[in-house]
């Protein structure tokens, strides 16, 4: 966290300290540097994504938030990234190309939320069929589905 | 999910066949659909499709509350129940703050480990009939059978427990259980060396299983791969031993790794799990102590007795307020991860202050380790391709939730 802010004090929006874990909340353009950095700085190694998970706020703005579930296998340590995104432009860039099992947690994401996620090389549904309409996890959609 | 799909030809080069195996292939455990890209019997590209099985369990939860989302997480991984609960409860308790009675915990890590053991018998006998040991199948099942039938004396049901609650467990186990465990303890080793006996020397197993679908550990990693899967190609990483949760770190196992990465070295280590999670099973069998509370003591939270709801005008009130209207953990936000008998299987959980929760997302182990079947599936002929299927032990209920 402290190396984080060390590298650059810009990237780090606000950091949640709760129930012994820590989430630290990104500007959306800085995602994909922090990710990065932290990624391969040799002493943090978070080499492991564990999990990507969207919350949707509606009709709060900015409606969605995209949790990323980051983990240190040597060091044992786990982190949270959370980037807020606003409703009418859910786009942020793919962490593909840093962790390769981000192909499908992201898939899902666009799928289930519709949250964009851009350079991602094959951005298609995953769980519900090619022609469905809508994203159903978003709070606008009714468990029971449309009739 | 597709209903469409088209691979793109390289121009020049020599002409692939596209091949699609399932939905309804029985190698595939489920409804798995596997686009094969071939050229002769080998396979260029395995592309997995998912999501036939897809019953939006997530948005389900949306709707429920805290206690009664329990009984969806049974389905997620219809053959580890109890794992599931377990994440799930662990998640709810680290929201609310909820300390669980030791006895309590025991009992959990008691039947979270048979389930791994039953589960890893499912593996290995679909894994054996899949690669054509059919006998092996039937042992295990048989097997299984009796760890069944504890499950129903304990919980009243052989699949869908829904046994651990938010606070502990959901009724007192009943008296004898634990003999019935012993006498499971004291048969199983006897019986893994059967299936030893049946295939780890076996000459055909180890043609099939040995430099077949090769993770290494880079890319296990890269891959997100988790569980058996992670430990075979030698990464130590067990949720167990490095984020101890329900008293783990009281006990004494290790965490069984192979190095080899391929087939059967996940072979290996599953089998070893079994005997280390007997391990296991036998310590909590000693530390159970006889008496002692089976469930938090938390007013609002946990329903009260039986005889308190009738005796008491607390109880009462609280007992028409759990069960119709629940209870609501403070807000935040918390990430639960346990290991599941397939890998990490982490409970992400926000609560907005209501009674309901407010998202529930389910990091599947199967989910994340169907990606590496691409890798695994690379370059072999077709017939690998179910060996490479069976061995990341998928449950298709989980990975399409």
């Amino acid at each position: 966290m402290r190396k984080l802010q060390e590298w650059d004090a810009r990237s780090v929006a606000e950091v949640i300290e709760s129930r012994g874990e820590t989430t630290v909340v990104l500007p959306r353009e800085y995602l994909f540097p922090v990710a990065q950095y932290l990624a391969t700085e040799p002493s943090l190694k978070f080499s492991f994504l564990s999990d990507i998970a969207t919350v949707d706020r509606f009709p709060l703005e900015p409606r969605f938030e995209v949790n990323y579930q980051l983990l240190a296998i040597d060091l044992a340590l786990r982190l949270r990234l959370k980037v807020k995104l606003a409703g009418n432009d859910p786009v942020i860039r793919s962490v593909f190309p840093i962790w390769p099992n981000a192909d499908w947690h992201e898939r899902e994401n666009f799928d289930l939320f519709g949250i964009r996620f851009e350079g991602h090389p094959n951005l298609r549904r995953i769980l519900l069929p090619d022609e469905w309409e809508g994203h159903p996890l978003r709070k606008d959609y009714p468990t029971e589905g449309f009739r | 999910m597709g209903s469409t799909h088209t691979i793109e030809t390289v121009a020049g080069a020599s002409p692939s066949m596209v091949l699609n195996m399932g939905p309804q292939h029985p190698s595939t455990h489920g409804v798995l659909r596997v686009v094969l890209e071939l050229e002769g019997e080998t396979v260029m590209k395995a592309d997995p499709q998912i999501g036939y099985l897809h019953t939006g369990i997530e948005k389900s939860c949306e709707a429920k509350t805290y206690s009664q989302a329990i009984t969806l997480t049974d389905r997620i991984d219809y053959l580890a129940p109890l794992s599931n609960n377990l994440g799930y409860c662990l998640a709810a308790e680290k929201l609310i703050g909820l300390e669980v009675p030791k006895r309590a915990q025991y009992i959990r890590v008691l039947l979270t480990e048979l389930t791994r053991i039953t589960s890893h018998l499912v593996w290995l006998g679909t894994h054996a009939i899949d690669l054509g040991a059919m006998s092996v199948f039937l042992y295990s099942f048989r097997e299984r059978e009796e760890i069944m039938k504890i499950y129903e004396y304990v919980s009243g049901q052989r699949m869908m427990t829904s046994y651990f609650r938010i606070g502990g467990l959901a009724l007192e186990p009943p008296p004898g259980w634990l003999e019935r465990v012993q006498r499971v303890v004291e048969s199983l080793p006897g019986h893994i060396d059967e299936y030893e006996d049946l295939l780890t020397e076996n000459r055909i197993w180890i043609a099939r299983t040995k430099g077949v679908g090769m993770l290494s550990a880079t890319d296990a990693i890269a891959l997100g791969a988790s569980g058996p899967l992670l430990r075979g190609s030698g990464v130590p990483y067990d949720i167990r031993k490095v984020f101890p949760y329900s008293s783990y770190d009281e006990f004494d196992f290790k965490v069984q790794t192979a190095t080899a990465g391929d087939c059967y070295a996940r072979y290996q280590v599953r089998v070893a799990e079994i005997r280390e999670s007997l391990k296991i099973v036998r310590q909590a069998m000693e530390k159970i102590p006889s008496e002692g509370p089976f469930c938090a003591e938390a007013p609002g939270v946990i329903p009260p007795s039986r005889e308190e709801m009738k005796t008491s005008i607390e109880g009462l009130i609280y007992h028409f307020k759990i069960w119709t209207e629940g209870f609501s953990p403070p807000r935040g936000e918390v990430y639960q991860a346990i290991e599941s008998p397939r890998g990490e299987l982490g409970v992400f959980m926000a609560s907005d202050g209501s009674p309901k929760p407010y998202r529930v997302h389910f990091r599947a182990p199967s989910f994340v380790n169907l990606q590496s079947l691409r890798k695994l599936c690379e370059g072999r002929l077709i017939a690998d391709v179910v060996a490479c299927i069976g061995t990341t032990d998928i449950v298709l209920g989980e990975v399409d939730r």
